[in-house]
């Protein structure tokens, strides 16, 4: 298993401005008798978004702790925008930002003091003991921040009387406060309903522009990682495909033809006939591998009552490599 | 300087915490109330005449060190609170150093265990204890070294917990035995030798008699009160202090990334 190389790996080979590096990674815990990553590596570019996928155990979250230097490798090497995560830890601490899967606020603060303890453990301002003694500009990136996001008041409330989708908004205020160069976002969206989730990405998209930030994402929501410019798939704590979405697609899953008739056993004999294999899914569905579908549609005489072409979503890419691994 | 705010930030987060749970605020005055005034005064009233001893002094003493000592103590275990919550995952992927915040740690906790104690001071000069405005000033650097002590004490504990259960069961056999052995109660002057043994090397030991050392000082019962001189309970509290703070650190910075 170990020696396996990706199903797909799509990416250009290009030393050059890789804001993380990272090679051969494995780490066992503990207690653990496997791998719960074995042997990763992979580079991302300074302003790319980058989305790691996988499922749950799949080493994900142990990655981005690596990465994020709260946990230590077992062996391999990691290095975030030229530092080295295990020798230049607290380097590279100021460089990331992080929106965490499990919420990690102070739940005896309120959201805006969980926020200002962050701006002074990162060294943006001096400790205040209140909010009105806080510089202006504090105060001022708050409320640009807390405006995107949709918070108002409630920034000002103890966070254990907010709502679970509020927590998860302070969380992502905090996160960007420090203007990271590369923010780590661990299932960020979890708990958003679709407004906020949309604005969040709105929101993260300027930031790119803006800043020429590095994105990480780690997600479920397979439909966010439909525009990073690059994907990871982990499955037991190995790479199984990398580039970007649209060629990881390519790749692994091709477009069909689904076709349908009155007489869809005559339909059946003359695609036998034509040799194009299909299968029977309601109405007949070709997979295309290659071929087009005109060339398919012009052989047919049967007056066909259903015809079009389906393009894979980068979940059905994602399901079928996770197989595909299995098997 | 910006390493200062940070642990400043971290100190204010824990008296923040104390500020705000109305239940601690309650303990800190009923706590003093039931052990110097119920605890203290019986003892005062039947064993002290006999003995000769001042017993309120000497409760007021013993549970002063104690809670110094001890609160801190177990202030630091909030760190393992705090994992538990997630949020120190928030403390540890910023840019502070761990040494910060085990620092920052350390001087919240005391602050919240000096402001405990305020109302125990209190009671003390109501129940006029011979408290003096110079035995007062001295008691803060003292309640200081405690409190530090109570931190290092708490952080060298902290990583032998798996988690905060762990905590509760480690604190009741640590910390109750040397309520015994450091003579938080009752004197400690005549012990079997393995029982004094085991007293020398509780830390709670030289928190206790150095705060009677302040406070007896130029009474008569002094010599039969205390055990040691406060130049020697500073020199063995700051030696050990340094001895736990160093492997404490270290094990906790280690146990934290290498899980």
């Amino acid at each position: 298993m170990t020696d396996q190389a990706p199903l797909v790996d799509t990416t250009r080979a290009d030393a050059s401005a890789h804001v993380i590096e990272v090679r051969d990674l494995v780490k066992r815990y503990r207690k653990g008798t496997v791998n719960a990553v074995d042997g990763v590596s992979f580079d991302v570019e300074a302003g790319q978004f980058f989305a790691l996928l996988g499922p749950n155990g799949a080493g994900k979250s142990t990655t981005i702790s690596i990465l994020t230097t709260t946990l230590a490798p077992t062996s391999g090497t990691v290095s975030i925008c030229g530092r080295d995560v295990v020798d230049d830890a607290s380097a590279v601490r100021g460089q990331v930002g992080i929106i965490f899967q499990n919420p990690s606020l102070d739940m005896n603060l309120t959201g805006e003091e969980n926020v200002r303890f962050h701006a002074i453990l990162y060294h943006l301002y001096p400790y205040r003991p209140l909010y009105r003694m806080m510089p202006s500009a504090y105060r001022h990136q708050l409320k640009e921040l807390a405006d995107v996001l949709g918070l108002g008041p409630e920034l000002f409330k103890p966070v254990k009387r907010l709502s679970g989708g509020m927590r998860r908004k302070l969380e992502i205020i905090r996160g960007l406060m420090h203007h990271p160069r590369v923010l780590f976002l661990d299932e960020p969206t979890s708990g958003l309903d679709t407004a906020s989730r949309r604005s969040l990405w709105q929101y993260i998209r300027d930031l790119r522009r803006r800043h020429d930030i590095t994105i990480c994402l780690t997600t479920h929501q397979l439909n966010e990682a439909e525009e990073a410019d690059q994907v990871c798939i982990l499955d037991h704590g190995r790479v199984v495909a990398k580039g970007t979405p649209r060629d990881v697609k390519a790749q692994l899953v091709h477009e069909r033809l689904i076709l349908d008739a009155v007489d869809r056993d005559g339909l059946r004999r003359r695609l036998r006939e034509l040799n194009v294999p299909f299968r029977d899914d309601g109405a007949l569905v070709i997979e295309l591998n290659g071929r087009t579908a005109h060339e398919i549609v012009r052989s047919i005489e049967e007056p066909l009552t259903v015809l079009r072409t389906e393009s894979p979503s980068l979940e059905e890419a994602y399901l079928r490599i996770l197989a595909a691994g299995d098997e | 300087m910006s390493e200062t705010n940070a642990i400043i930030a971290i100190a204010a987060r824990d008296m923040l915490k104390f500020l705000r749970d109305p239940g601690r605020l309650v303990a800190a005055v009923v706590f003093p109330f039931v052990m110097i005034f119920l605890l203290g005064g019986t003892l005062q009233l039947n064993l002290g005449r006999s003995t000769g001893f001042n017993f309120i002094a000497f409760t007021f003493t013993g549970f002063l060190g104690m809670t110094l000592f001890q609160s801190t103590a177990q202030g630091l275990t909030s760190l393992m609170d705090d994992r538990q919550n997630d949020f120190a995952q928030e403390l540890f992927v910023s840019p502070v150093s761990r040494y910060s915040i085990v620092f920052g740690k350390i001087l919240g906790e005391a602050s919240v265990a000096i402001m405990q104690v305020l109302p125990m001071i209190l009671f003390a000069v109501i129940l006029r204890v011979p408290l003096t405005p110079a035995h007062i000033a001295l008691l803060v650097p003292v309640a200081i070294l405690s409190c530090f002590m109570g931190g290092a004490f708490g952080l060298l504990l902290l990583n032998t917990m798996s988690d905060s259960r762990a905590s509760n069961q480690i604190f009741n056999f640590v910390f109750l035995p040397q309520y015994f052995l450091a003579g938080l109660i009752s004197p400690i002057n005549i012990l079997p030798w393995y029982l004094e043994a085991l007293s020398l090397i509780s830390p709670m030991r030289y928190v206790i008699d150095l705060t009677r050392g302040v406070v007896f000082n130029g009474s008569p019962e002094y010599s039969r009160v205390v055990l040691a001189s406060p130049t020697t309970n500073v020199a063995v509290l700051a030696l050990m202090f340094m001895v736990f703070m160093v492997i404490g650190t270290a094990l906790f910075v280690r146990r934290e990334t290498n899980r």
